[in-house]
């Protein structure tokens, strides 16, 4: 399976439709193979988006706010939408491989978590 | 302690001020990141201010506004309020329009600096602005393809400042559509005059025209602005410009080509900027040939030329305009008139409409102030339409098969009953004499009526004739 996540910086892009890049993971028997690709966009758009993610045959997306057409969209096409998700794009992967991320998600940065404790 | 102590003392919390605001409300750090929200924000994100804090507030908010946003960097920077427009996705996923005013605040004493950002929904006013933006010829109706022609070519007479010719029957909508052109036009601030030119006799119409001095002629007591002058800047439309008499005709004519005329009995010139747009029922070319209509002023007149087509041309749009109507003036007498029947609609699509969408409105309005129902019957039309759509049915085709008809059937042309009370009774009596003339023979009553075997076969089942 593949998990397409937006991309802004190394976060979670906040916005589907204002995303330019996105990060590509391929999971084999529950662990990232290979190192994840990310790919840059042309430019903003969620039909293009769309399109990619179909292309890619990502099976999991995580993304920032998406608007409900588009989030329509790619689940009738069979494709799972993890949204309004807060955070680093890598441990948004983590969580997700592990099922713990659910839409609306704010994932602090390890960083960030280990200073507070 | 008293009442006024009691006021000066009271210091509730910022976030409960902030909570009573139906705007969404966030302060942010110098970062952008959330120090806190109002609860109208909370339910607009989907996310609560405790969890939000610390959180770059372009991931909180999901606008459209980057991390690297110039409105609130400015606003930081210059200290002053800011504001731009932008739009958030809320937590249903819809797009939601918004102003974004950002306020620097300073902390007394520590000297931190942060910013208030006030979130805005502007759906309401975009609606507005885009009803304004769809509906540039105002008034105007129509959905038929003759009608979106018209519509497409509203701005490029609006782009220009090159006189425009609006030529249509009467009732057409040739005054809405000069309006129209106006508005949409960078003269739109300034006036627009409508002037009928067949409504007074010359010179009364010079004097309306172009103004007068003081004493010009008798019964001029005081100087007298004409409709040139006040137009000025904006644009004058001069319906039935066919009815211009001639020595006026040359006037316009030099007004057209040097901007500038005398006022009656001025020795000044005036100097004006107008844009002119004429309208006629009349065939000008045809007056220009008969020599009632100066050829060079029918020239300079004719530079766009628009026409607007007759109702009984516009496929499809009579249906609209009755529903306009309908509504508009159930609303307008507060009558409960919901609907037409089905037999008042299939009169009124039959209806040739010589006066066209003046006369529907008229017969609409006619027909709401009668109705003392919900449902407009066709007893509740004017009479002369019901007299009228038995005489000839609407169209082309349909006149073209009455013709036909009546030829082949040796010219047996139904009569009009003058005592018919409806539109059925009409049409009952028409099948009835049909068959008479024709010796009861189906096929020629049919081709008589200029309908099929089937539609009379139906409508004789209908009215029981069978």
């Amino acid at each position: 399976m593949k998990i397409l996540v937006t991309l802004q910086n190394n976060d979670i892009a906040p916005r589907f439709d204002l995303a330019t890049e996105v990060l590509i993971a391929k999971i084999v028997r529950g662990k990232i193979s290979g190192e994840p690709r990310t790919v840059l966009l042309p430019g903003p758009g969620s039909d293009e988006l769309c399109s990619l993610i179909i292309r890619e045959e990502a099976s999991l997306v995580i993304c920032g706010g998406i608007e409900e057409a588009h989030f329509q969209y790619l689940v009738w096409k069979k494709i799972e939408v993890i949204d309004r998700v807060i955070g680093p794009a890598a441990q948004a992967i983590d969580l997700a491989m592990a099922k713990q991320l659910r839409p609306g998600a704010i994932i602090r940065p390890e960083t960030e978590r280990s200073a507070a404790s | 302690m008293t009442e006024t102590e009691e006021t000066n003392t009271f210091r509730p919390d910022l976030i409960d001020i902030l909570n009573g605001v139906p705007h969404g409300i966030a302060l942010v750090d110098q970062d952008l990141r959330i120090i806190m929200m109002n609860r109208f924000l909370e339910a607009l994100t989907g996310y609560s201010g405790e969890e939000a804090r610390g959180i770059s507030c372009d991931h909180v908010l999901h606008s459209s506004f980057g991390r690297s946003d110039q409105v609130f960097r400015q606003a930081l920077e210059a200290g002053v309020s800011c504001s731009a427009e932008g739009d958030i996705l809320g937590l249903n996923r819809k797009k939601i329009p918004m102003r974004f005013t950002a306020t620097p605040v300073v902390e007394s004493g520590q000297g931190r600096q942060a910013l208030v950002l006030v979130l805005e929904d502007i759906t309401v006013f975009q609606e507005i602005d885009r009803k304004k933006e769809a509906g540039p010829a105002k008034g105007l109706l129509g959905h038929s393809p003759k009608m979106q022609e018209i519509f497409e070519l509203l701005p490029v007479l609006a782009h220009t400042d090159s006189s425009v010719l609006i030529t249509g029957e009467t009732g057409t909508g040739k005054d809405l559509l000069a309006e129209a052109v106006h508005q949409a036009s960078k003269r739109s601030k300034y006036p627009f005059i409508k002037v009928n030119c067949g409504a007074l006799p010359e010179s009364l119409l010079e004097s309306e025209l172009f103004g007068h001095m003081r004493g010009a002629f008798t019964g001029a007591h005081a100087d007298k602005h004409g409709m040139f002058q006040l137009a000025q800047g904006g644009t004058i439309f001069l319906t039935e410009i066919g009815d211009l008499p001639l020595p006026l005709q040359v006037k316009l004519l030099t007004v057209l080509d040097d901007r500038e005329f005398f006022p009656l009995g001025s020795q000044k010139k005036v100097r004006v900027d107008v844009r002119l747009i004429t309208g006629t029922h009349r065939d000008l070319k045809q007056l220009v040939e008969e020599g009632k209509f100066r050829e060079d002023l029918f020239f300079r007149l004719n530079v766009l030329r628009v026409h607007l087509p007759a109702l009984r041309e516009r496929d499809g749009d009579v249906r609209l305009l009755i529903d306009h109507f309908l509504q508009m003036f159930a609303t307008s007498f507060g009558k409960g008139v919901k609907r037409l029947s089905a037999q008042a609609l299939r009169l009124l699509n039959s209806y040739r409409y010589p006066g066209n969408v003046r006369e529907l409105r008229n017969i609409i309005e006619y027909g709401v102030n009668i109705c003392r129902g919900e449902v407009i019957e066709v007893e509740h039309l004017p009479p002369y339409v019901l007299a009228d759509a038995g005489k000839a049915p609407r169209g082309k085709g349909a006149a073209a098969s009455r013709e036909s008809a009546e030829k082949t059937a040796g010219g047996v042309v139904p009569e009009i009953p003058d005592n018919a009370s409806s539109w059925s009774a009409i049409e009952k009596k028409q099948i009835l004499t049909a068959l008479m003339q024709t010796g009861g023979s189906r096929t020629g009553a049919a081709k008589a009526l200029g309908w099929g075997r089937t539609t009379l076969w139906r409508k004789m089942k209908e009215y029981e004739l069978g």
